[in-house]
């Protein structure tokens, strides 16, 4: 049962993905992009990976989907007319296809319990989640959660690559300040929330001496 | 769309059920899936049905830019913060145990470690999203 949702779903995949090349229209194209997120947000169901499914769902077929559409505004809707096949381009994609089929040979089964990843840190993941009363020190599991942290994605994400989704915060703050700083309006001076829209003055705008320091 | 009514009610009815849901993804993360990250989006996105429907102006007069400028940043001083208290408690950068003593029950500093970084995480990316719209949506 399962394989067959599984065959449905991938079949869908290639179908929109082929639409999002032959499709002209922008727009389409845009929402082409956005079902397929929300297919692959599926896929990834499927194989109980509930946190990227959700990541795939609420970024991919959200957020993304809106930002492509405000950047359609300056794109215009039509594709231009090129010419439809790129031969070499055409060739390094089947030539990288093909290597990437072949190498799925030497992979383990999915959810092979005996997978090399599987038998590295994977157990001590999992072991930290279970309760262990007041285990700490030699002998005990590395961490010990007890019955906190039921999701040992984020034990792993927040927990033991802290260093990691720290740094990973920093860039989504980088890219936001310098999309303000290439083309955002200067910020007024003021109050962090406004209690309510107040009528400006707008007679001085640029008198900012004076009035600096509360607004 | 100003004038529509059956969108701006729409909005006006869905936009608190999706915040809520927002807040709830990004405090139940170590609980179940979820987290900071896929919070924030949906609660900017919450901002962004807001702004689709009311405008840029309306928007920035409930939060205005300085404080999604502020936003961003004090998500990650809030992660780098919950590091160096660590660090202050006499453990190592990030080692959430140091930040409650309780011996015999350590997952508890865990948790409460990763719902102040998840919260971290989700200001940034709530505020970074709604500039990135709004930055678009400008011009």
């Amino acid at each position: 049962m399962m394989i067959a949702v599984d065959m449905l779903l991938l079949t869908l995949l290639g179908i929109t993905a082929v639409a999002v090349i032959r499709t002209r229209s922008l727009f389409g194209a845009v929402l082409l992009m956005s079902i397929y997120s929300l297919l692959m947000a599926i896929v990834w169901y499927n194989m109980q990976a509930m946190d990227v499914a959700f990541t795939e769902a609420a970024v991919g077929a959200g957020i993304t989907t809106v930002l492509l559409v405000g950047t359609l505004v300056y794109t215009g809707r039509e594709e231009r007319r090129e010419p439809r096949v790129h031969w070499p381009a055409l060739g390094i994609c089947v030539a990288t296809g093909a290597a990437l089929v072949y190498g799925i040979q030497d992979m383990p089964r999915f959810g092979d319990p005996a997978a090399p990843i599987h038998g590295h840190v994977a157990p001590e993941y999992i072991a930290q989640n279970a309760p262990h009363g007041d285990q700490i020190g030699p002998g005990a599991p590395l961490a010990n959660m007890g019955h906190h942290v039921p999701n040992q994605v984020t034990a792993v994400l927040a927990s033991y690559r802290g260093y990691d989704t720290m740094f990973e915060t920093a860039v989504i703050f980088t890219a936001g300040i310098s999309l303000i700083l290439l083309r955002g309006a200067p910020r007024e001076k003021g109050r962090l929330f406004r209690r309510r829209r107040r009528r400006a003055p707008r007679a001085r705008p640029r008198d900012e001496s004076e009035t600096a320091g509360d607004g | 769309m100003d004038d529509n009514v059956v969108i701006r009610t729409t909005a006006r009815v869905l936009m608190p059920f999706m915040m809520v849901f927002g807040l709830y993804v990004i405090f139940h993360g170590e609980g179940g899936p979820g987290g900071g990250f896929q919070g924030g989006v949906i609660l900017a996105s919450a901002f962004v049905l807001y702004t689709l429907v009311h405008g840029i102006q309306a928007s920035t007069a409930i939060v205005p830019k300085r404080t999604t400028d502020v936003l961003a940043a004090a998500g990650v001083l809030l992660y780098a913060g919950v590091g160096v208290w660590c660090l202050v408690r006499g453990g190592n950068f990030l080692d959430y145990y140091a930040l409650m003593h309780a011996p015999h029950d350590p997952g508890a500093a865990q948790a409460l470690g990763m719902t102040l970084v998840e919260l971290g995480v989700g200001m940034t990316v709530a505020a970074v999203m709604i500039t990135l719209f709004r930055e678009f949506a400008e011009s």
